[in-house]
């Protein structure tokens, strides 16, 4: 009997090896006359063990990690005379990291081979689906909407609402577009479930079509993914193969297919209109709500457009019912969110868990803190648009209120750790820089407020009249909040407030720089 | 991690040729919106997207020259010419500063003598900022024509630049 072993093929894990382990592993074990059969998965989110290796055994799987290539021969001696090694960290379902985790959306994902859609339905695949289709389009809207399920991409409205919306519209066409342009930097996760297990978003997004009477879906994945295209890609040519996408999907008489488009590097293309703009193959310019997508989407039709992570959580709860994932959260956040630890952080990685952990919890106790060993400073939570919090906000909980309620977002779930070194300046400069290198330049406070922001926050930094230029930099937040047609420009001010209000003491120039500037 | 890094992949692209770029848009032109898929797969065989493939976009799409010179402009992905032999991004976004990437960034500038967004005079590298490759857990990352690399530090920052410039 050959041996099963583990290695992830998610990007994460490719950078920092995993490809050049699975070769070593299958050349070393040849060389040995060792049967092996190295499943590539996608990655169980904790990064700081890549590359992970599992092998099978009848306790179930064991990890080792993080793995080199050198590690190879040492670790085959080990495993076949089952002897400890230094990297065994034991099994895998008993490492606490994962264990303290509800993986209701990344259940499968480190686990099954996401190429193989049998794989897929042995682990529960296609379950929620099967359900959906007896309960029809009417029952599945209720059951959506009862799970309290809110877009994961980052505005957190209700999907069961949106649904309904499109549902009811009347049209010849109507379409389902999946946004998978992930633009947001500390997040991850739709990366990683695109290529972990991407019949999840298939079937979620197929769910869709036969809940609101379409039959086409799109799903738009941002260029810096190939990756993830190559799975989605791939996932769709099987499914399809697996009467699972095309005419009379799952033997019903429903009919749904789709396909993948790729994004051209431009930030602003993961806002829905401007999304849809570039699908249509224009510039990405944002247009003007109302008219909603989901009225006036595509090619002028009704359309849902969800986040990869919003349709990645249908499945559980149409085959669990809504009751089993709204049981999870806090207030009007319901269910589990993946989150994903980021930046400067010991731990980092993907931990999904029900809303109502506090920032405190991921950041110093799930996280353990930055991987310098520095004190953490500051936490940017939320993507560029988000707000940079201090140790004192950690009691914060992860609930899309309770952020809002101090000038916060949860956004799309990525939390950014800096060590005591930061420059909250320069961060404050950055904020204002990525907005007018990402602007769609159809508003002025954007366009333009996020240039003189950069030079603003220069002149702060170079100690010229300091108190004067923060009180402009105030000034341009306020008309760029209250100027801007999206959340560009509307939101840059999160970082840059946020920055000034709870990090102040980087801004005013200690006493010796203000003689040297006399 | 694994020192060892596979020789870069060397992209080797067609030179321009209008048949075949008349080629590349009929086998594209039908699917809907398909200006950016047509783009796309211009600079795929090219490496850079040509001046004189605008007006056959726009031909081919019933569009104006100036909507697909538009959109050409608008996304950060397009050349308007072809890249050095090796293309080097360095994600700029705030996962990888807040694990050292400016250091790393202005350190690549040094050695290349060119600021990012550019390509050296031996037209060898061209440097580039990406704004996040979802790689943040295991921050600062690069990409090596297409190769992700995480856990960047200076010793593989050297390593990469070396080699990007063989
Ligand atoms: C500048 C900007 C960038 C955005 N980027 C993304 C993104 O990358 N992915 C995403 O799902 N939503 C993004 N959004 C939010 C979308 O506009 C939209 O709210 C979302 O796709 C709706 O899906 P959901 O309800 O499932 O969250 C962005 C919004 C703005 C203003
Ligand atoms: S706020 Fe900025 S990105 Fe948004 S529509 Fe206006 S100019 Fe475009
Ligand atoms: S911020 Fe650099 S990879 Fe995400």
């Amino acid at each position: 009997m050959s041996m099963r072993l583990f290695v992830s093929r998610d990007a994460g894990a490719v950078a920092v090896g995993a490809d050049e382990v699975a070769l070593a592993l299958e050349q070393a074990a040849a060389k040995r006359g060792v049967a092996v059969e190295i499943v590539r998965t996608g990655s169980r989110g904790m990064y700081w063990l890549e590359p992970l290796v599992e092998v099978a055994t009848p306790q179930g799987r064991i990890a080792f990690g993080p793995v080199t290539e050198t590690d190879v021969p040492s670790l085959l001696d080990a495993l076949a005379s089952n002897t400890p090694h230094l990297l065994r960290i034991g099994a895998t379902d008993e490492i606490p990291w994962l264990k303290r985790q509800t993986r209701l959306t990344f259940a499968r994902c480190g686990v099954i081979d996401p190429r193989s859609l049998d794989d897929y339905r042995a682990h529960g695949g296609y379950k929620g689906f099967e359900r959906a289709l007896s309960l029809g389009p009417e029952a599945i809207l209720t059951e959506v909407t009862a799970s309290g399920l809110r877009g994961r991409g980052g505005a957190g409205f209700p999907t069961g609402i949106k649904w309904k919306t499109v549902a009811q519209a009347k049209a010849g066409r109507k379409f389902i577009v999946c946004n998978a342009d992930e633009g947001d930097s500390g997040t991850f996760a739709d990366r990683m479930i695109m290529e972990g297990d991407p019949f999840l978003v298939i079937e979620g997004m197929t769910t869709a079509g036969i809940t609101v009477g379409a039959t086409k879906g799109y799903i738009y994945i941002r260029s810096e993914y190939p990756h993830a295209v190559e799975a989605m890609n791939a996932a769709i040519k099987a499914a399809r193969r697996g009467g699972y996408l095309g005419d009379r999907i799952g033997g019903s008489t429903y009919s749904f297919d789709m396909e993948v488009r790729v994004g051209a590097g431009a930030y602003v293309c993961g806002e829905e209109t401007s999304l849809l703009e570039s699908l249509e193959g224009r510039r990405g310019l944002v247009r003007a709500k109302p008219p909603l997508p989901a009225h006036h989407g595509l090619f002028g039709k009704p359309t849902v457009i969800n986040n990869v992570l919003s349709f990645a959580a249908i499945p559980f709860i149409l085959a669990e019912g809504a009751k089993a994932y709204a049981d999870f959260g806090m207030g009007r956040s319901r269910g589990t969110m993946p989150i994903q630890l980021a930046g400067n952080i010991r731990h980092g990685g993907l931990f999904e868990t029900a809303f109502g952990v506090t920032l405190g919890e991921l950041v110093d106790d799930i996280g353990g803190g930055t991987f310098t060993g520095r004190p953490v400073r500051a936490v940017q939570v939320g993507g560029p648009l988000g707000a940079y919090f201090p140790r004192a906000l950690f009691d914060t909980p992860f609930d899309y209120e309770a952020f809002a309620a101090r000038d916060g977002l949860i956004g799309h779930g990525g939390i950014v750790v800096f060590d005591d070194s930061v420059d909250m300046r320069r961060q404050a400069r950055f904020a204002m820089e990525f907005c007018a290198i990402e602007s769609c330049g159809k508003c002025t406070p954007c366009r333009i407020g996020s240039t003189r922001g950069v030079e603003t926050i220069e002149k702060i930094i170079r100690g010229d009249r300091v108190s004067e230029n923060l009180a402009l930099v105030e000034d341009l937040c306020n008309t760029m909040k209250f100027g801007s047609l999206c959340a560009l420009g509307g939101f840059t001010p999160y970082p840059v407030l946020s920055a000034l209000k709870h990090f102040r003491e980087d801004f005013i120039p200690a006493p010796t720089t203000l003689q040297a500037a006399e | 991690m694994t020192a060892v890094y596979e020789p870069a992949y060397e992209a080797s692209y067609e030179s321009w040729d209008e048949t075949r770029g008349a080629e590349i848009i009929a086998e594209h032109a039908s699917q809907e919106g398909a200006t950016l898929v047509i783009l796309h797969a211009l600079q795929e065989a090219f490496g850079y997207v040509p001046e004189a493939a605008i007006p056959m976009v726009a031909q081919a799409l019933n569009l104006s020259r100036a909507e697909v010179h538009g959109v050409f402009t608008f996304y950060h992905d397009f050349r308007h010419k072809p890249a050095g032999r090796h293309v080097l991004k360095l994600c700029r976004a705030e996962a990888c500063q807040a694990a050292g990437g400016d250091a790393l960034a202005a350190r690549a500038e040094a050695k290349l003598g060119v600021a990012l967004g550019n390509t050296t005079a031996d037209d060898r590298v061209t440097l580039e900022p990406i704004y996040c490759l979802g790689l943040c857990a295991t921050a600062p990352s690069a990409m090596l024509d297409g190769r992700l690399i995480g856990r960047l530090d200076e010793k593989r920052l050297d390593a990469l630049v070396a080699e990007a410039q063989r």
